[in-house]
Parts: structure tokens; sequence; C-alpha cells
């Protein structure tokens, strides 16, 4: 079971193959993904017909539709990008504010806020939407019946979406940032303060720099969980659809090998963010053990 | 003097509510209102065009409505399945990655494992249907290797919906688990073993109580993210998947009935909630610090 105990050859061999099969398992869906992107046939299946590039490159004159010329999955790709950004700000602004109240602040309730703010993350993203959805509904009814106002912001729509994705991933931002502030060593703070630093040069000159990994690692998880969120969405999305629900859509359709290319193109980007961020970190790892 | 102390109390209240508004205005706004709101709407009926009166017809029409209540007790037990499928898969990796293999290789593999879940469901959904649908992957492949006659078709089916929901899910299960297993200390097991206990008795009575809170915090999270999920049941059982998301779905968007619609959403949270508290319970853990692990 563990290295210091003898085991069987057969339980070595079994585990092995155990790790090779469940490898396999996880990523046989994305290499398939990838491999359909590149087929030269009008649908993503076998058999192979060669290799092509025309689900990306491809135009009208070719006569297929390749990413690069699907102005609608553009428009979709635009259009998560939007949405992300703000979930990421609002999340990593939301985010520091909350690690401070949770962490330096004192007051009545505090437990109680701990935990109400850990909430989101066991309701339903469905759920989540829907009552957004309905909430908002209601008082866009209400300030047209008694102001005659048009708030069309709480309408279905974009806002609402990035408001309805940030309701969960504030919680996200949270934890990673307040993870971090809990580490700090306050003496620092105290030093800087005794030596006539103003708290906000405090703030800006240490505190902001050594929560920088948390702000930046939180922002990249916020971006990700934005672009990937369907749920929440799907309930909020007006005529606009974001990335995940435009492709949703076309592959109850039965869609050509374009889905396959805007995977492989967001498969790429992640695997870049997230390997600069563990290079980031990593880096940061080595530098402090060489210190020490 | 007394007039500093005074300014330095206001200064920190001031500061205080600083804080606290944007987190009340997230909690108030997004999160509690709009809940109250949905209770509110799920306990009403319409009686005549704008006119409502509270009623319980909605939850009333849930029981009586032998299709409601069945795709409600079909998605909480393929759920519970999916969850326990799902901690029977991960947890030799997560013993492989905490025990088995050492520094640099058991961090790979930790990342290996993960790098699935940083693209989305979606994409993630698409390959599952290339591998599985009649014109599929695996269907040729059947074919070739002359165990069926004819392509057959692997999806809308029950078990092509647990495949994908337990795909899904595993990253949520594996991460708790490796941390409640690193912590494991190994003389413990082999002290078990110096006494005599064979494998799986020092599973039971060792592996198993020390990783509980990480099999719990992994178990609720799963169960919770099976329970909400909309797409995996769409696209991979087809029309008949019966996931009660689609009905909450079809009531509130497709029919425009949002008394209905709130009642199922509040049907869902009650079940994901009770789920929760129970694993809780069972556990004897806080909520917080279950959250915090995963």
């Amino acid at each position: 079971m563990i290295p210091s105990l003898p085991r069987a050859p057969w339980l070595r061999i079994a585990t092995a193959g155990y790790l090779l099969a469940f490898l396999g398992f996880l990523f046989l869906p994305l290499v398939v993904v990838a491999v359909f992107a590149f087929n030269d046939a009008p649908y993503p299946a076998p058999p192979w017909h060669g290799f092509t590039l025309d689900w990306f490159l491809g135009n009208a004159q070719k006569g297929r539709t390749g990413l690069f010329a699907d102005s609608e999955m553009l428009a979709g790709l635009g259009t998560s990008c939007i949405v992300a950004l703000w979930v990421t700000v609002l999340s990593a602004l939301l985010g520091t504010t909350n690690a401070f109240l949770l962490e330096r602040a004192r007051f009545r309730g505090k437990q109680t806020l701990s935990v109400l703010m850990l909430s989101p993350l066991v309701i339903p993203g469905v759920i989540l939407g829907i009552s957004i959805l309905a909430f908002a509904s209601r008082i866009a009814d209400f300030a047209d019946d008694i102001f005659g106002l048009d708030l069309d912001f709480l309408r279905p729509g974009l806002p609402l979406v990035v408001l309805g994705q940030c309701s969960y991933i504030v919680t996200i931002a949270t934890l990673t940032i307040s993870a971090r502030l809990r580490r700090f060593d306050a003496t620092l703070e105290e030093a800087a303060l005794n030596l006539g630093a103003s708290k906000a040069a405090v703030f800006r000159t240490i505190l902001l720099p050594y929560l920088r990994p948390a702000l930046l690692g939180s922002s990249a998880i916020s971006f990700l969980m934005s672009f990937a969120d369907f749920n929440t969405t799907l309930m909020l999305v007006g005529a606009d659809p974001p990335l995940t629900v435009m492709m949703y859509a076309r592959m109850r359709e039965g869609a050509t090998p374009v889905l396959n290319a805007v995977s492989l193109f967001l498969m790429a980007a992640s695997a870049v963010l997230a390997l600069t961020l563990l290079r980031r970190s990593a880096g940061r790892e080595a530098a402090a053990a060489a210190a020490a | 003097m007394l007039d500093g102390a005074v300014q330095a109390r206001w200064r920190m209240r001031l500061t205080l509510s600083l804080l606290l508004a944007p987190a009340l205005l997230w909690l108030g706004a997004l999160i509690i209102l709009p809940h109250a709101d949905l209770a509110v709407l799920s306990f009403r009926e319409r009686v005549a065009p704008r006119h409502y009166v509270p009623s319980l017809a909605q939850y009333k029409t849930f029981f009586l409505e032998p299709l409601y209540w069945q795709v409600f007790v079909h998605t909480a037990v393929m759920s519970a399945i999916a969850t326990l499928m799902t901690l029977l898969l991960a947890f030799p990796i997560a013993w492989i990655i905490a025990k088995l293999a050492r520094g640099r290789a058991a961090s790979l593999l930790f990342i290996v494992c993960l790098i699935p879940f940083w693209v989305s469901e979606t994409v993630r959904t698409l390959g599952w249907m290339i591998l599985l649908r009649e014109s599929g992957v695996l269907p040729a492949l059947l074919v070739k290797l002359h165990i069926t006659d004819v392509p057959v078709e692997l999806l809308y089916r029950n078990a092509t919906v647990f495949v994908g929901l337990v795909y899904t899910s595993l990253l949520f299960m594996v991460v708790p688990l490796v941390s409640s297993l690193e912590s494991l200390d190994n003389s413990l097991i082999e002290a078990a073993y110096d006494m005599g206990a064979g494998g799986f008795a020092a599973l039971r009575t060792i592996v198993i109580p020390h990783a509980a809170p990480g099999i719990t915090a992994g178990c609720i999270v799963v169960f919770m993210l099976t329970l909400g999920n909309y797409l995996t049941p769409t696209l991979l059982g087809g029309k008949n998947s019966q996931w009660f998301t689609e009905q909450i779905y079809a009531q509130f968007i497709t029919r425009f009935n949002w008394e209905q619609g709130a009642a199922f959403g509040f049907l869902l949270l009650g079940l994901s909630t009770a789920m929760v508290v129970l694993g809780l319970r069972l556990s004897g853990q806080r909520f917080g610090d279950v959250m915090r692990r995963t």
C-alpha cells in the first residue's frame, strides 16, 4: 500500500495499469476533439479523410466556413472575453475587500457573514441563474410600473450574465485572496508604520505586492471560470450568446468541425494561461528555496 | 487627546463600513434577495392577468404530476450513484498521488490530472459526443474489431450520462482526497501491518477514518454539481435523460411559467442543501472547513 511496505508484483502491475487507463480516460475526449479539428470531412467523425486547415482558415470561396471566417463564432468568443474581463475585475475587487473584512476587521456577526459568503458554492448554478433572473425582472417591472423607467440592463443580457457569474466567482476570489492575507507577517506592516509610513503607503508598498500572486491567481481562475460557465449563463443570456451557450446550441444541431477548431483554440489558450501561472509560482518557490 | 480617540474610532467605523458595503451589496443583491424573491414566486398562483394569490398550487402540481417527481427522484438517484462512482474511481488515483509517487513525480501527476479541467465542460462533452455517437470513434472501432456488426449508438443511454458526469466531477473529488491523504502519517499504516492487519483492514480502520473529511467534502461538492448539471445530461442523455434542471429550464424559459419553475428550483435547492447538511452531520464537520478544503 505504501512504498515502505512490501507490495506483491501483481499489485504493482495493477496500479500502473490503473494509472494508464485513468490517464487515457482523462485525455481521450480532448485528443479526439483536437484531432478532428484537422479532418478533411464535413463532420467531426471517422474515418480519417486527410489533413486540412479548412476548419480554421476556410472561407466562402472554399465552400467551408473556418473558425476565422465564422463571424457568429468570433462574436461569441468576443462576448465571452468581455464578460470574463468584467467578472475578473469585479471578483478581484470584491475578493480583496472581502479578504480584509474577514481577516482584519472585527465586528458582530462576522461568523455568520463568512458562512454566508461560502453559500454560493453549494447553490446549483441553474438556481443562481433563475433567482437572479426573477429578481432582476421584478425590479425592472417595478421601475417600469411606478416610475416609467426602462431599466434595460435588468432584462436578460450581458450585464445580468456578468452579475450572475459574479454571484459565485466572488466567493472563489475571496477564498484565494484571504488565504494569502492570513499568512501575512503583520510585523512588516507594524515596522512600516513605526517608520512613519501612512496607511495608504503601507497598503501600496507592502500589502499589495504581497497579495500580488493571489490576485493574479484568482484573476486567472475567475477568467477561466467565467469563460467556462454554462448553467448560470444559460438562464440569463439575451440576444448575444457567449461562446459556451453558442457551442451548446450548435452541438445539439450537429455542427461542422469548426466547433473542434474553436475548442482547440480554447485548449491552447487555457494551456498557455495555466503554464504561465505554474511557471510563475514554481519560479517563486525555487527562489524561496534558494534563499533559504 | 479625547478628540484623537474619538476620531480614531470614527475612522475605524468608516473603514469597516467601506469594507462591509461591497460584501453586503453582493450577498444581498445577488444571493439573499433573489432567493427570497424566488421563494415568494413559488408560493403564489396566477388567478388572472397580473393578479396573484398566495397558494401551494405549484408544489401540489409537483407531487400530483407523476412525471415531475419521477424525474426528481431519477435525478437524485443518478446523482448519488455518480457521486459514489466518482469516489471509487478517484480514490486509487488520489492514493497514488499522495502516497506512492514521490516528489516531482507526484506533483507532476497531480497537475496532469488537473489539466482537462482547465477547458470548459462544453469542450469535454464535445469530445465524448465524437467518441460515442453512432458515427463516432468507438462504434467504428467496435465494428473494426468485429465485436458488433453495425455501429451502435452509444449516446442517449443512462450509462453514457454516468460517464460524462463522473468525468466532469473527477477534479472535485481528487483534490480534497489528495489533501486529506497527504496528511496521513505512513507509520500508522506500517504499525497496522506490524500488528497483523491486512490491506483491507488497514484501509477500513486507519485510512478511511482519517480521510473522512476529504471524502465528505468531495462527495458534497460532486453531488451538488451533478444534481445541478444541465449540459452533460442534455447532450449525452438526449431527450430521455430526464434531468430535473431541464424541467426548471423548460418552465422558466420555454413555457414562461415562472411560478412553477421557482417551485422546482426550490425543491432542487432543498435536496442539495439537505445533502450538504447530512454530509456535514455524518462526518461531524463544519461547513467553512469543508469548503476551504475544495
